[in-house]
Formats: structure tokens, sequence, C-alpha cells
């Protein structure tokens, strides 16, 4: 299971940023993820809920996913578009010499203390 | 003073092991050790291919290997009664990878004054070893016939991260509709760059040229 993986790594960075903040409580972890990043966001929620209410710093603090959509670009025609809607091939020139721009994020953005 | 504080962070969950497996390549490469990081699905077979190649080349360089599995050391026996050389478990805890500071710990247990090349057997997993760098200097994968040509389209982080290919279990192929032009087609959009070496580890065909793989990389990491 690749999303419980992933939760030691956040929790991981979140006490070390608690550390050097000294905070004693995080009630909200905010991640950005990803629309093609592999993971699913109720995988990851379902894990951290096991993971978070074992360390005392994070016991019941809550975890908010902000997805971020996929987008691709295309180095023939300069255009953007729906990496998700589109794969690889781009919609408007039908080149394949496109590369994604955003969407591939997992991604700690901010934590919420208290 | 129930204020809440909000503290900024905006940082990849991959960060910090993508800096780690940096320092442990240039720690490797002052110890003169290859590491090479080999990947796959469940069974597509890793340690098969192992022994196969290792009985190749043990007598002209000095290997080594690392057998990472979630919870059993069945691969490390298997390797050491097979080949003769160091084989060492790692336990990766219930985790679907390793990341740099596991394969650090790992190496930590190998005797690398006695090593030109150490082989990471990863955990067998398409998705999770492929984000995480190991500090190995090449990344290699095998995708055994039964599992389809497609999957480079499928797992395409997989395919981009790995330089060398390997289609294992060829003496299958009559009853599978693998596609082997596909197969490179496919791969070959993910990594351009990436050898695709067909092999049978049961019977060996094909194994002497991932040998002459292997060696030819050895060699021109230890001169450059
Ligand atoms: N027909 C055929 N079977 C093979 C070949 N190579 C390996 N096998 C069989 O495939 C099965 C799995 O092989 P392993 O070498 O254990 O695979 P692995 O990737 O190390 O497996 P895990 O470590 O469990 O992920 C065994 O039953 C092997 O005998 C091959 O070239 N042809
Ligand atoms: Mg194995
Ligand atoms: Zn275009």
């Amino acid at each position: 299971m690749h999303e419980l993986g992933i939760v030691f790594y956040i929790i991981r960075d979140v006490k070390k940023v608690a550390e050097e903040n000294s905070v004693g409580h995080v009630s909200k972890v905010v991640m950005s993820i990803g629309e093609v990043s592999t993971i699913i966001p109720d995988y990851l929620t379902d894990c951290w809920r096991w993971a978070a209410d074992k360390e005392p710093l994070l016991k019941g603090c809550t975890l908010e996913i902000q997805q971020v959509p996929a987008v691709s670009y295309c180095g023939d025609c300069n255009s953007e578009f729906g990496t998700v809607d589109f794969g690889k091939k781009c919609p408007l020139c039908g080149s394949e010499n496109t590369w994604l721009l955003r969407g591939n994020e997992v991604e700690i953005k901010e934590i919420a203390c208290d | 003073m129930d204020e809440v504080k909000v503290i900024e962070i905006k940082k990849s969950v991959f960060a910090d092991n993508d800096k780690d497996a940096d320092l442990l390549r240039k720690e490797l490469k002052d110890s003169g050790v290859y590491l090479l990081n080999l990947m796959s699905s469940p069974g597509s077979g890793k340690t098969t291919t192992l022994i196969k190649t290792i009985n190749l080349i043990k007598d002209k360089i000095r290997v080594a290997v690392m057998e990472a599995d979630i919870d059993s050391d069945v691969d490390a026996v298997k390797i050491k009664e097979a080949t003769g050389i160091p084989s060492i478990q790692l336990h990766t805890g219930g985790m679907c990878h390793l990341d740099a500071e596991m394969t650090r710990q790992g190496l930590a247990n190998v005797d690398l004054k006695d090593a030109d090349l150490v082989i990471l057997e990863n955990v067998g997993n398409l998705v999770c070893p492929a984000e995480f760098d190991t500090g190995a200097v090449r990344n290699a994968m095998i995708l055994s016939v039964p599992e389809g040509h497609d999957k480079p389209l499928k797992y395409p982080l997989m395919f981009s991260v790995c330089d060398l290919v390997v289609v294992n279990k060829i003496d299958v192929l009559p009853y599978f509709d693998f596609d082997m032009e596909k197969c490179r087609e496919y791969v070959h959009m993910r990594n351009p760059k990436a050898q695709i070496i067909p092999i049978c580890a049961k019977t060996g065909e094909g194994v002497e040229k991932l040998a002459e793989w292997i060696l030819n990389e050895v060699k021109n990491w230890k001169n450059n």
C-alpha cells in the first residue's frame, strides 16, 4: 500500500517543522496532491487517520487535500491542455512532443497549529 | 489564546529523499561501489534472473546482493545457495518501497571493500519504488511476458526512470499475445534511451547480453 508509506513521510516532515517552531499540537495539515500523482486521496486520508492518531503531536489532526489538476504543454504549438483528457497527444496539433507542467505534486502546503 | 497559527511549508514529500539519494550516490562513487536498483512486479523473475546473471559475472567482478522484502528471507537464502556470493536481506517493515535511508542502512551490512557491484532487488511493485530514488547509479526493471506489452503505458513513471528493461519469460511468448515491437515502442515513448534485453531466465537464453550490459556499465562508471 503506497499511501501508507507517503503518510510516514508526511508525519516525519511535519514533526520536523513542529519541532523547529516549538509547536505542541498540529490541528490540520494541508496537502497539494496532483491529479496524476498516483496518490488516491481517500486511501491517503484513511492511512493518515490510522497513523496520525498514534502520535500525540497529531492526535485528531485533519488532513486536507487540495487537488491540483494535471496540465500538459505542447512544445510544437505552445498550447496547454488537460493531461487526463488528452494524454500524451496534443488535441490541437496532434504532436506527442508534450510534457507535464503540473499535476504530479505530492506536497505539504501548510500546517495549522493550536 | 486559542489562536491558530499557520505555517507555510510548500515542500515535496520526496525532496528529502532526493537529496539523501544524491549524497549516497556520491559516497558510493568514493568507495568505488556501483549500485544497481532492480525493480519489477512480484514474480516477474528478479531472483531467477539475478542467479543466472551473477553466475556469469562473478568471476569477473565482485558482486553482492541486497534483497528487499516486506517480511521474508527466502530470496536472500536462494541467492546465496545458488551463487555463493554475499547476499543480505532487508526488511522494509511493511513499506512498499526502499528509500535512500533504508538503502544506506542495508549497505552498512555489506562489505563494501570487497564489492565492485551491489545489486538491490527492490520490493515487487511497479508504482512506489519508481518514486523513491535509492541512490543507485542506474535503475533497471524486469517486465515478464505474461504481464503484457502495455505496461509502459500503464506505469509511465517506472519506465521513465529505468535505463534498462529486461523482458523475461520469452519462452512463454507462444502462449501470450505479447508484442515485442509494441513493447519496444512503448518503452521508448517513456525513455528514448532505454535498452531492452529479451531473456529467458529459466533456460538462460539472452542472459549473456544482460551480463555484458552490467559489466560494461560498471567498467565505464569506474573509468569516469
Ligand atoms: N517460464 C518461465 N518462468 C520463469 C522464468 N523466470 C522465472 N520464472 C518463474 O517465475 C516465478 C517467479 O520467479 P522469481 O525469480 O521468484 O521472481 P521475483 O521477481 O524474484 O519474485 P518476487 O521476489 O516474489 O517479487 C518462479 O516460479 C520462476 O521459476 C522464465 O524465464 N520463464
Ligand atoms: Mg524475488
Ligand atoms: Zn500542439
